[in-house]
């Protein structure tokens, strides 16, 4: 598994999810802490394209052995790709959160939203205080 | 040990239940007996009963009182079995652990199916369970059901599924098998039994495609003993085939414990109820098995689970798998053509006497129904007199065929017996005013 | 490893033998047409009598069962099996009854299914019972189908079910399978329903309560008077989940407590052999209220003492079982009681209680006991003190295996972090209860000298930890024949 860290140029959600908006588009993952909390991932259950998602709401599960996740979408929008490498490799989500493990794929609905999202250091300052 | 727990009296652990709710008065029960006491009073109940084995039997109707080999009792009480918990603790389970997996084997094997479960309680129960199944998995409420599918297993289906505000609709089985045009829109499962209840064979490829054309899964109920005979449905596309393991293996004992069995495609492993065992390795790279994918089970996902079931029927599938174990790929099949055998010379031998007619008028395997001149209550009543359990009226569960008699013909009826028994029915039947229904 | 009795199987061999055909030899084509047939034979294991014996003898010898030691497992009362019981359940006018055969034929066991269903009624303080549920769980089902036929009948149709956070999963599954909404509510400072929140969350839309009493952590509800009142006083109706009723057999009944519906498990309670994970049995009983609501068929006695099952209940909810009951199961629970006694089951629970007890006085300095009570049969610690070195519940539990000591359940109720939960029962002597004590302590002792040795626990089993991440990640369900590759 790697090493704990939370990039800069990403957005993160309160829910312990990750974003990277590029254009219309954004890309959803959960983060270093998440996956740590969750234990080796076994089973990813995520939407199909053409799916919509809301802010806010869960759109997909996470299994590891003895325990589900609800993961919780950061932004509203329409999915375009679920990460398909994910079903027969979950475990990418524990060896690299913010690259190959990454979940969504998502046209936005509403870029005003990611105005609500924190920066890597004011999630950092989330999870201290937790 | 009171002092070790730092109480002066027992009395004072229960220092907690408020007064108003003790039990002051000891319970109305019987006072102990001893062991011989105990037995004598077993023997006293067990001796007003008549055994199945004491009469000469031709019931069936999803209980049948095929031969229970010995090495079926010998492994099966062997306390090390009998009296461990669920396999929680694989590294101290795998005897259980790796007799689940070779069971869950036995059963894709039997149905050609690719995913068993590790079992359920009964037919009935594992029915209503696919259902769910279905209804989870395509999103519809409604359910058509062969009138053909035994009878019990329908109600149970009807009161399991009570809370879930489900249409369950009827298909018509007016002659011994369902009819052929099956009204499958918008509908979540077709559910049909090989062979039916009468002992009618269904052309479950019709059905099977019917469903599939319409978006529903296809559930086949079907018995084990006929599946070493009859094509398995996984070649004829079910979905989910559920059905009762009591005939491997799993004496009759007055309707319970049975055993439920239930296999699906890989598409529905996910949604599969019960516990599952999987093959995995150690540390060492030797070979072990565990409990597998068990997020979908209650102590887990709790409201979300697939099913709420934990104690399953794990002694009488392993009893399955002794049995399916001694008969071996050689010797289900040659069961059950031996039954067919039996029960198409003993509908031939039958229907030799004036005036009984074919219900099942097709092909059969082991269990077959008549139609009587008469109400088959009474006729039943009169042979159990002359020692034979003659079968089961068909009139208990479905109005208007008073006069169906249902019976099944195991590998251990003999022909003199079955001679015996048609001259007997012969006999009630040709004497008058004998109509004691 | 053992190897499976598939890879045992060698072509031609058998085990089986069958009586000869007596009558007409027509062929399988004669009998049925093609497209009805099976085209290849089940793949089944071709194996002798000797080595199917030999195999499953092998395999039992993994396993641990209460005959071969101690069993504490919280909530599962892992008691001895009598073994008269297997003897009179094994008698051939109990054994091969067929579920269809005429009442008339039947009587002695109509008439043990009768007596044993007005025991069972007693134990539990209330009036009617029904032996059909196959288990616990199944017995849930059945008593949240009769609360909706109850409310139903009454011109009502509240939605949900108010159930605490340490009950067990069966709880809410069971809500979802009944069509109902689960209300979950929080546990206060003593491990009881906190009734603000309890107050707080009824309404008229609430069906009915279930309740384990005592509850998972092994302590009795206080304020069990005042939750009956409130549910009660909203419309609702109490549920009791018996898997911890051998707490309090003849002491404190569910019925005197204020519950309406109790199932009792029989394969907890009343001694019936776990099977290495079933048969059990789920029967449940009912107030007066609730009679009328039970499945088809209820047994009868009519005024000549003759016994037969009613049918004709135009209020039932059905069926929930194929035919009866687990049948031979309900004959050991009703030799247990008969054996016992009222006084005898009101020992055994006093014996489960102080032994409990008994394991929680030789062990608590070495955790953190979350709930500081007297504990009924069972009790919950936890084992957060092993973090600092690195060692968890698990470990304990594994290092157990080598300590020759069945381990408690762990991680449940999910309340307690690191929860060990204990439940010695009765049928342990004090020899034994000391040597799960000892256990105990040496493996935590192993915990503060060299914590490998418990986070690599078992050592001395036929296997090590096992890949569970590996097994779910690629389920392997089945045995693959080599001619279908892997």
């Amino acid at each position: 598994m790697a090493e704990e860290s939370y990039p800069q140029e990403l957005k993160y959600f309160k829910e312990h999810d990750w974003v990277r908006v590029s254009g219309d588009e954004a890309v959803f993952g959960i983060t270093w802490f998440a996956q740590d909390a969750l234990g080796e991932i076994v089973y990813v259950d995520l939407p199909k394209p053409g799916a919509a998602v809301a802010a806010g709401q869960t759109y997909g599960e996470l299994e590891s052995v003895k325990a589900v996740s609800d993961v919780y979408a950061p932004l509203s929008g329409e999915v375009v790709e679920a990460n398909g490498r994910l079903d027969d490799e979950p475990g990418l989500v524990n060896d690299d959160c913010y690259g190959e493990g990454w979940l969504l794929r998502v046209r936005l609905g509403d870029k005003a939203e990611i105005e609500a999202l924190m920066d890597a250091a004011a999630y950092q300052a989330l999870l201290e205080s937790a | 040990m009171l002092a070790a727990v730092g109480v002066a009296s027992q009395e004072e652990l229960y220092a907690e239940i408020p007064e108003t709710v003790r039990l002051r008065a000891p319970l109305d029960l019987p006072a102990g007996i001893s062991e011989s006491e105990l037995f004598a009073e077993l023997r006293r109940l067990a001796g007003a009963n008549s055994p199945a084995g004491a009469m000469v039997s031709f019931l069936g109707a999803g209980a049948y009182d095929h031969y229970v080999p010995a090495v079926v009792d010998a492994i099966t009480g062997r306390s090390e079995f009998a009296t461990a918990y669920t396999p929680y603790q694989p590294e101290r389970s795998q005897g259980v652990l790796q007799s689940i997996f070779e069971y869950q084997t036995a059963i894709c094997e039997l149905t050609g199916l690719p995913v068993a479960n590790a079992s359920m309680y009964d037919a009935g129960t594992a029915l209503a369970e696919a259902v769910m199944i279905a209804v989870t998995q395509t999103g519809r409420k409604r359910v058509l059901v062969s009138r053909g599918v035994h009878p019990e297993y329908r109600q149970v289906l009807a009161t399991e599924t009570a809370g879930l505000a489900l249409e369950i609709a009827e298909a018509a089985c007016d002659d011994g098998v369902t009819a052929a045009a099956l009204r499958a829109a918008d509908t979540a499962a077709v559910v049909l039994q090989q062979p039916n209840f009468f002992g009618g064979l269904e052309d479950m490829a019709t059905a099977a495609r019917a469903a599939h054309d319409a978006g529903a899964l296809f559930i086949a109920v079907v018995d084990p003993i006929a599946l070493g005979i009859l094509a398995p449905p996984g070649d004829y596309g079910a979905d989910i085939a559920v059905g009762d393991g009591q005939a491997l293996g799993n004496p009759l004992n007055f309707g319970g414990p049975y055993l439920g069995f239930m296999a699906v495609g890989e598409a529905l492993v996910r949604r599969l109820p019960g516990r599952l065992v999987g093959e995995t390795v150690d540390g060492e790279g030797r070979r072990g098995f565990v409990l597998t994918l068990q997020t979908r089970e209650q102590h887990i996902r709790r409201e979300k689970a697939t099913s709420n079931i934990c104690s399953n029927h794990a002694l009488n599938a392993l009893a399955a798998l002794v049995y399916l174990s001694w008969l071996g790929k050689q010797g289900l099949p040659e069961l059950g053509l031996l039954c067919a055998r039996k029960a198409d010379y003993l509908r031939a031998r039958l229907l030799e006497i004036p005036d009984v007619a074919p219900y099942t008028a097709g092909p059969i395997v082991r269990e077959f129904a008549l139609r009587l001149p008469r109400p088959a209550a009474g006729i039943i009543s009169a042979l159990a007199e002359r020692g034979y359990l003659a079968g089961v009226d068909a009139g208990r569960f479905y109005a208007g065929l008073d006069d169906v008699l249902v019976l099944a013909v195991t590998e251990r009826r003999t022909r003199a017996e079955m001679d015996a028994f048609a001259g007997a029915l012969a006999d009630e039947l040709a004497t008058p005013g004998a109509d004691r229904g | 490893m053992a190897s499976t009795i598939y890879e045992r199987s060698r072509p031609g061999r058998r085990a089986f033998s069958l009586p000869p055909c007596d009558v007409p030899e027509r062929r399988l084509e004669e009998l049925l047409p093609e497209t009805l047939r099976r085209r290849a034979p089940a793949r089944l294991p071709e194996v002798s009598e000797v080595q199917l014996v030999r195999h499953f003898t092998e395999l039992s010898t993994l396993d641990y069962g209460v005959d071969t030691g101690p069993y504490p497992l919280g909530s599962c009362t892992m008691k001895y099996n009598p073994k008269i019981n297997e003897r009179v359940a094994a008698l051939e006018g109990l054994r091969d009854l067929h579920p269809y055969q005429p009442e008339s034929l039947a009587q002695g066991a109509l008439e043990l299914m009768y007596t044993l269903e007005r025991w069972l009624a007693e134990i539990a303080g209330l009036a009617a019972t029904t032996l059909q549920p196959a288990a616990g769980a199944h017995g849930e089902l059945t008593g949240l189908l009769l609360m909706r036929a109850y409310h139903e009948a009454r011109g009502r149709a509240p939605r949900k079910i108010v159930i605490p956070d340490t009950a067990h999963g069966t709880n809410p599954a069971s809500v979802v399978m009944a069509g109902y909404e689960v209300l979950s509510v929080r546990s206060d400072g003593r491990g009881g329903i906190d009734m603000d929140e309890l107050a707080a969350a009824l309404d008229g839309d609430v069906a009915g309560l279930m309740l384990t009493n005592p509850n998972t952590l092994g302590l009795f509800d206080e304020h069990i008077v005042a939750i009956a009142e409130t549910v009660h006083a909203v419309g609702g109706l109490l549920y009791y989940d018996g898997a911890n009723t051998n707490a309090v057999l003849g002491l404190s009944r569910p019925g005197d407590m204020g519950f309406d519906i109790v199932h009792f498990n029989t394969h907890k309670t009343f001694s019936t052999p776990h099977g290495g994970g079933g048969p059990g049995a789920g029967p449940i009983v009912v107030r007066d209220t609730l009679a009328a609501f039970l499945p088809v068929p209820v047994i009868v006695r009519e005024a000549d003492g003759r016994y037969r099952f009613d049918y004709d209940r135009p209020q039932s909810i059905g069926k929930v079982r194929t035919f009866y009951g687990n049948f031979a199961v309900l004959v050991r629970a009703y030799a247990y009681i008969r054996a016992l006694g009222g006084e005898g089951l009101r020992t055994a629970s006093e014996a489960a209680v102080l032994n409990a007890n008994y394991v929680l006085a030789g062990i608590r300095d070495l955790f953190d006991v979350p709930y500081d009570r007297r504990c009924m049969h069972e009790f919950v610690v936890s084992a957060e003190p092993l973090k600092q070195y690195g060692v968890k519940a698990l470990d304990v539990a594994k290092r157990l295996l080598d300590y020759g000591v069945h381990p408690p359940t762990t991680y449940f109720p999910l309340i307690v972090p690191e929860a060990l939960m204990i439940e010695p029962t009765e049928t342990e002597s004090k020899d034994e209860l000391d040597r799960v004590i000892a256990a105990i302590r040496a493996a935590v002792d192993d915990a503060a000298r060299d914590p490998e040795l418990l986070k690599t626990a078992p050592h001395t089993m036929p296997v090590g930890r096992l890949d569970e991440v590996g097994a779910a990640r690629h389920p392997v369900l089945r045995q693959r024949c080599p001619e279908d590759g892997v």
